[in-house]
């Protein structure tokens, strides 16, 4: 709507009081944005990396994500043959491209279909690759970008995310600045994702039930790879 | 939507009289209060988080109309586009216009109050449209042709026996002999049938918990996951979002997360907190190729500048009406319009005008726990006495009513004749109540009587046994 911007700022700022250029006001949002200030960081985050990898397992599993733990990423593609055999879901994935995940060893399944790409309507199953873990909430963080299409974290019944200890920070805010570190200042991927746990609803007589509308089943693959990264 | 807050009164004869809609309410008690409780609990940084939030939103508030200059740059030059609307009447007349332009049939809606607000799906409807909701409670009242009831559970004033039957009644095509008793199967059955719309899609609406000004972001926090289908599979997504949504950093946005589940479900976070900025950008696989955010005022600017400020701190988790001893009574669609609860009271008269919701004000107790529980520790039952102070400066409400308060400011003016005729009124009703000590009626009194009695004054008044006390005490 045309005028409609300059009517709404001028409301504001006639009940702001503010008359003409606010020097003091504008100074105050630059540095507010320039160094954004941490607020109390939870007690349960400040913990070594150890810890936090703990933390973040145990967070995951309460809210109904399933986590199982592999000392190398070669280990990954039996991991999830395992996986899918246990609960009886179809082996065929639908894989981000991402290159360390089509960098594992696949051919070791035979048994295992894998495509790459965004997902389609009747994707049983995907796996993405996590950008990082927080230990607060037990929370996957996720960037979208050609190695990571979105609809693969929603549309498929069954989510498989690796993940690397040494992605596992302790706080939000931690998971932030490595994002910032990775993605630079002010600007985000389209899209970030924070995915605790499988989708649920509890709009039927405030009783949960999984499997809403996104994936059912959540399933972290979390690679024992050592320290926390840049530690 | 069309407003029925003036029949407050009649809505919530009625609702306090429907057996169907208490069995659902009872919910509301047993499931919200308790979770949150132990939630706040569990996180000892909990009550100084949410003194922080607050803190953050006074500071966003105070600097409002810079947050959200940058906010629109940083939202641009990501290449998304921002519309500003003054009017609900702008917010759907650009809504249309983006949805005509991508020659939209079909438009998937995540939760957004602002739709409520400015009653999109109507309009769309109007213009040959179909907007299908696809959060589930969302997705069922739009099956019933009703508004929701709560801002975060909007069908909490359903059983699953009306659902089962709705459904039933809705999709037909599915087998009638099918088992629909469980919540599982109800749940199931909106997954299958929403599949088909979520792919077919031309545009998606969803709301905005947030804007960020750092990044020029929105943010949505779910648990289902439909308003992350709702805005990654349609060509075009559109936010939804009020002015006061804003923030300033992703910092700010961690500690608001914080209090924000915890305080609405009781959850230590929400499943999906998604946050999304601008169109799918070169190289990626999914993702829109157009990213509108609807920014609507409505009424908001002139709000910041008067005493009913405090309100624009609120981030609609919904526990004031959790926790309201009137909401538990009468449900949200009482109320009569898009805000339930104490909230509703104190929000739906600053949007629609006091003259329309006058009555909602007037719906409290002032228990205070509202206040007690929010997070953004807005102070409800005060601002819900400005907006009865309001109401009787502007001579609105009940005749009845402003008689007795004008009789009893004529007294209160005058304490010496007060304290003689309360002690004379007490020593009379004393005696008339006997020895059962209550009325189970009094004249001028039904309203109270009709319920529960009324207990019977005993020995002195206040005022009397103070003066003595003090007497005694020098």
């Amino acid at each position: 709507m045309s005028g409609g911007r300059e009517q709404i700022l001028g409301n504001l700022r006639r009940s702001l009081g503010r008359t003409g250029e606010d020097e003091e006001a504008r100074a105050a949002v630059a540095a507010r944005l320039d160094s954004p200030a941490r607020g109390t960081i939870p007690a349960r985050a400040r913990i070594s990396h150890v810890e936090q990898v703990d933390l973040f397992d145990s967070m995951a599993r309460e809210q109904a994500a399933t986590v199982v733990h592999v000392a190398s990423a070669a280990e990954i593609p039996a991991a999830i043959t395992e996986y899918l055999k246990a609960g009886n879901l179809p082996p065929k994935l639908r894989m981000a491209p991402h290159p360390e995940l089509e960098a594992l060893p696949w051919d070791s399944q035979p048994l295992i279909e894998v495509e790459t790409g965004a997902a389609r309507g009747d994707d049983q199953v995907s796996v993405t690759a996590a950008f990082a873990g927080i230990a607060e909430t037990g929370t996957l963080l996720l960037t979208s970008g050609p190695q990571g299409p979105t609809t693969l974290n929603f549309l498929p019944e069954t989510h498989i995310v690796v993940l690397k200890a040494s992605q596992v920070v302790g706080a939000y805010e931690d998971a932030w600045d490595r994002v910032r570190a990775a993605y630079g200042r002010d600007v985000l991927p389209r899209t970030v994702n924070f995915i605790t746990g499988p989708s649920r609803t509890a709009d039927i007589e405030q009783t949960i039930q999984l499997g809403a509308h996104g994936p059912r089943r959540l399933h972290i693959v979390l690679i024992e790879d050592g320290g926390a990264d840049g530690s | 939507m069309e407003s029925t807050a003036h029949a407050f009164e009649d809505n919530a004869r009625k609702a306090v009289a429907d057996p169907q809609l208490k069995r659902a309410l009872s919910h509301v008690k047993t499931g919200f209060i308790g979770k949150r409780a132990k939630a706040a609990a569990r996180l000892p940084e909990f009550e100084a988080l949410c003194d922080e939030a607050r803190a953050i939103k006074e500071h966003t508030l105070d600097h409002l109309d810079l947050y959200l200059e940058r906010f629109e740059e940083r939202a641009k030059a990501q290449g998304g586009q921002v519309h500003w609307c003054a009017r609900p009447e702008d917010a759907v007349a650009t809504v249309l216009d983006i949805c005509r332009r991508a020659g939209a049939k079909t438009v998937t809606k995540g939760k957004t109050m602002i739709g409520e607000e400015i009653a999109i799906n109507e309009h769309l409807e109007a213009a040959g449209i179909t907007p299908v909701e696809t959060d589930l409670g969302e997705y069922i009242i739009q099956l019933r042709h009703e508004p929701p009831s709560h801002i975060i559970a909007p069908a909490v004033h359903l059983t699953k026996d009306l659902v089962e039957a709705d459904f039933r009644a809705a999709h037909t095509d599915l087998p009638p002999e099918r088992s629909l008793s469980e919540p599982h199967e109800l749940v199931d059955e909106a997954r299958q049938v929403l599949r088909g719309p979520y792919l077919a899609a031309d545009v998606g609406i969803t709301g905005a918990n947030f804007l960020v000004a750092e990044t020029g972001s929105s943010i949505i926090v779910t648990n289902e996951g439909n308003g992350d289908l709702t805005q990654c599979l349609p060509k075009v997504h559109i936010v939804l979002a009020s002015l006061e949504k804003a923030v300033p950093t992703l910092e700010d946005v961690s500690v608001i997360l914080r209090v924000l589940a915890r305080s609405a479900t009781g959850q230590e976070c929400s499943t999906y907190t998604t946050v999304s900025t601008g169109p799918k950008r070169p190289g990626d696989l999914d993702g829109p190729d157009e990213y509108h955010v609807v920014l609507l005022d409505n009424e908001r600017s002139g709000l910041l500048g008067g005493e009913f400020r405090e309100v624009l701190r609120c981030i609609r988790c919904g526990a004031c009406m959790n926790h309201c001893p009137v909401y538990h009574a009468i449900g949200g669609h009482a109320y009569g319009w898009v805000y339930g609860g104490p909230i509703g009271a104190v929000l739906t008269p600053a949007l629609i005008g006091i003259e329309e919701a006058g009555h909602l004000p007037n719906a409290s107790t002032f228990c205070g726990r509202c206040e007690e529980v929010c997070p953004m520790r807005i102070p409800l039952p005060k601002m819900m006495r400005h907006w009865r102070e309001k109401e009787f400066e502007r001579g609105l409400g009940n005749r009845g009513v402003r008689l007795w308060l004008k009789c009893w400011a004529f007294l209160a003016r005058r304490p010496a004749l007060y304290h003689f005729i309360t002690a004379w009124k007490i020593r009379f009703m004393s005696a008339l109540g006997g020895r059962k000590g209550r009325f189970s009626s009094l004249p001028l009194a039904g309203g109270w009587t009709a319920h529960r009695d009324f207990p019977a004054p005993q020995g002195r008044t206040f005022q009397a046994l103070w003066a003595e006390r003090r007497r005694q005490g020098s």
